[in-house]
């Protein structure tokens, strides 16, 4: 379980300002659940995916991950970023068990790993191709066989799909629901797309900026499995209007019902 | 639309001629300078001391051939040598610079030194200091030669994407196999940059120190030949030379290609 307690980031830029990007954060997230995080662009989202993956500590409050503090990134979290950044010089596979290499925990069993994920998001037969000869939404997905290949049991996703074109983007948020459901994990998802937000998640965090606080947390009811058709549904269309609603008309909104 | 359709399907016909462009036609176009050359002395008489044509420079050139082959031979010795200890000085120069900003900022002040110093200046102060050997003449070499290397290295150790370093983080990777594994192998197109400037100016780095210090090398041949008004011979040293500079640039270029076929398409963006 994942757990933010009154988590405030303060940046120090270089003329001396402070920027608040996070102010009394509080959230928990379950084992295996699917949160994803939307809100307007600078308000903090990417730092609190980095306060949990451990590549930054919070200023006041605590996060912690099944009661432990996050102090240093820990080995069982994995990293997608919004640009694949692939290895140019090493194929497909050897991206892939990069990971690995990098924590020296490669075995024998190591490369049927990477070999099995590969296959998972239908880039068998590219094991041995150059990240060149990708494209972007093939090279995203190999992005995500690397965070998998240690077998995390956190999936930290900053906007995975952000470069890709609106095909590829609901094609591989099809992909990443139908991995979730294979391998659950805990899977904390920044995106900037309020459907995508919807259709992947059991929880949607709604952030507001300056200083990024959480406006509302809002639960999906819509079942799973979900797809792109579900869009017209009664409980999508709810989630989706109140997100919007806090996104785009913050005044509709009464300060008793900002929740953490 | 048909019209469109041709000439798309001629362009991968036109692949394999990569090579004549790269290679058949430069030298067909030196040859033809080189006739040019050759007609206007002809046609304009011009004195063999002043301008010599080619026929000439190659006749009197290749009289002394052994004698000239060998000043070759120590003149590429003094490049080469100079080139290595540029890489062997460079790399780990430019690993400390991007190590931390406290260390870049105590050594850049050495670095600039180093190149706002005159080097023909500063070629018979270090024959005095260090003898008349081959050593002053690397030492020169090298100073000439380095510092874009550096610069380069350093800068492709610094373009490595800041995700990928947080990735090594997360995977709590030492800084060694973080160099080693991610920024190394990124700063290779840069480096390859670097080394094609080092590798051309290593070539001119030598020749100046071999106008100040030397018994052999095409520098000194230069030298002496002019003294005796042996113009043509002079020519041929200097046709030599320029001949080893491309050579030795393409050899580069070939390593590049051979070893980090992945580095050539990148190399655009590092230059
Ligand atoms: N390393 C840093 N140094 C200084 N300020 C920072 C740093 N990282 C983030 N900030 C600031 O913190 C605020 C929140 O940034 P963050 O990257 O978390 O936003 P975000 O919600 O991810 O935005 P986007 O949707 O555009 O990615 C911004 O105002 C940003 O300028
Ligand atoms: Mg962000």
């Amino acid at each position: 379980m994942i757990t933010l307690n009154r988590v405030t980031r303060i940046f120090e830029s270089r003329d001396g300002d402070r920027i608040t990007a996070l102010e009394d954060v509080s959230l928990s997230i379950r084992d295996n659940e699917f949160v994803t995080l939307v809100g307007p662009s600078g308000c903090g989202k990417s730092t609190l995916l980095r306060i949990v993956a451990g590549l930054i500590l919070p200023t006041a409050g605590t996060a912690s991950i099944g009661g432990a503090a996050i102090t240093e990134p820990r080995s069982e979290t994995g990293i997608v970023f919004q640009a694949p950044t692939l290895l140019p010089w090493a194929s497909v596979l050897d991206n892939v068990l990069f990971p690995l290499r990098m924590m020296h925990k490669m075995d024998s069993a190591s490369t049927d790993k990477a070999a099995a994920l590969l296959k998972l998001v239908g880039l068998q037969g590219f094991e041995s191709k150059s990240p060149r000869e990708l494209s972007g939404g093939m090279q995203q997905r190999v992005a995500i066989c690397r965070a998998l290949v240690h077998e995390p049991d956190i999936l930290l996703m900053d906007e995975p799909f952000g470069a890709l074109d609106a095909l590829t983007r609901e094609e591989m948020t099809m992909e990443l629901l139908r991995i979730w459901g294979e391998r659950p994990k805990t899977v904390l998802f920044v995106t900037h797309s309020i459907t995508e937000a919807v259709v992947l998640a059991d929880r949607v965090v709604v952030m507001s900026p300056r200083p990024g606080r959480i406006a509302e947390i809002i639960e999906v009811k819509s079942p799973r499995p979900r797809s792109f058709d579900n869009e017209a549904s009664p409980e999508f269309h709810e989630a989706t209007h109140r997100i919007r609603q806090l996104i785009f008309g913050q005044r509709h909104v009464g300060p008793g019902r900002a929740a953490a | 639309m048909s019209v469109q359709a041709a000439p798309q399907l001629e362009k991968p016909r036109k692949r394999p001629s990569a090579a004549l462009y790269e290679v058949v036609v430069p030298l067909l176009a030196t040859a033809a300078g080189f006739l040019v050359w050759e007609a206007i002395c002809k046609a304009f008489n011009v004195p063999a001391y002043l301008v010599p044509a080619p026929s000439e420079i190659l006749k009197d050139t290749l009289a002394i051939g052994p004698t000239v082959f060998g000043h070759s031979m120590a003149t590429l010795k003094t490049v080469l040598l100079g080139f290595v200890v540029s890489i062997a000085i460079s790399l780990p120069l430019a690993v400390l610079l991007t190590a931390s900003p406290a260390i870049a900022s105590a050594l850049y002040p050495f670095l600039v030194w180093t190149q706002s110093i005159p080097k023909v200046a500063l070629a018979p102060i270090l024959v005095v200091v260090l003898g008349s050997n081959e050593l002053p003449r690397v030492v020169i070499t090298v100073l000439v030669a380095f510092f874009p290397l550096v610069i380069s290295s350093a800068t492709g150790l610094m373009s490595v994407p800041p995700e990928l370093i947080e990735l090594s983080r997360a995977c709590k990777a030492s800084k060694w196999s973080e160099l080693w594994r991610i920024r190394l192998p990124y700063a290779i197109p840069f480096i390859f940059a670097g080394l094609k400037v080092a590798i051309s100016l290593a070539v001119v780095g030598a020749v100046v120190a071999e106008f100040v210090n030397a018994d052999a090398g095409l520098g000194f041949l230069i030298v002496t030949s002019t003294a005796f008004f042996k113009v043509p011979v002079a020519f041929g040293a200097l046709i030599i030379l320029s001949i080893m500079g491309v050579v030795l640039f393409q050899l580069v270029v070939i390593a590049e290609r051979v070893f980090f076929p992945w580095s050539t398409g990148n190399a655009m963006a590092a230059s």
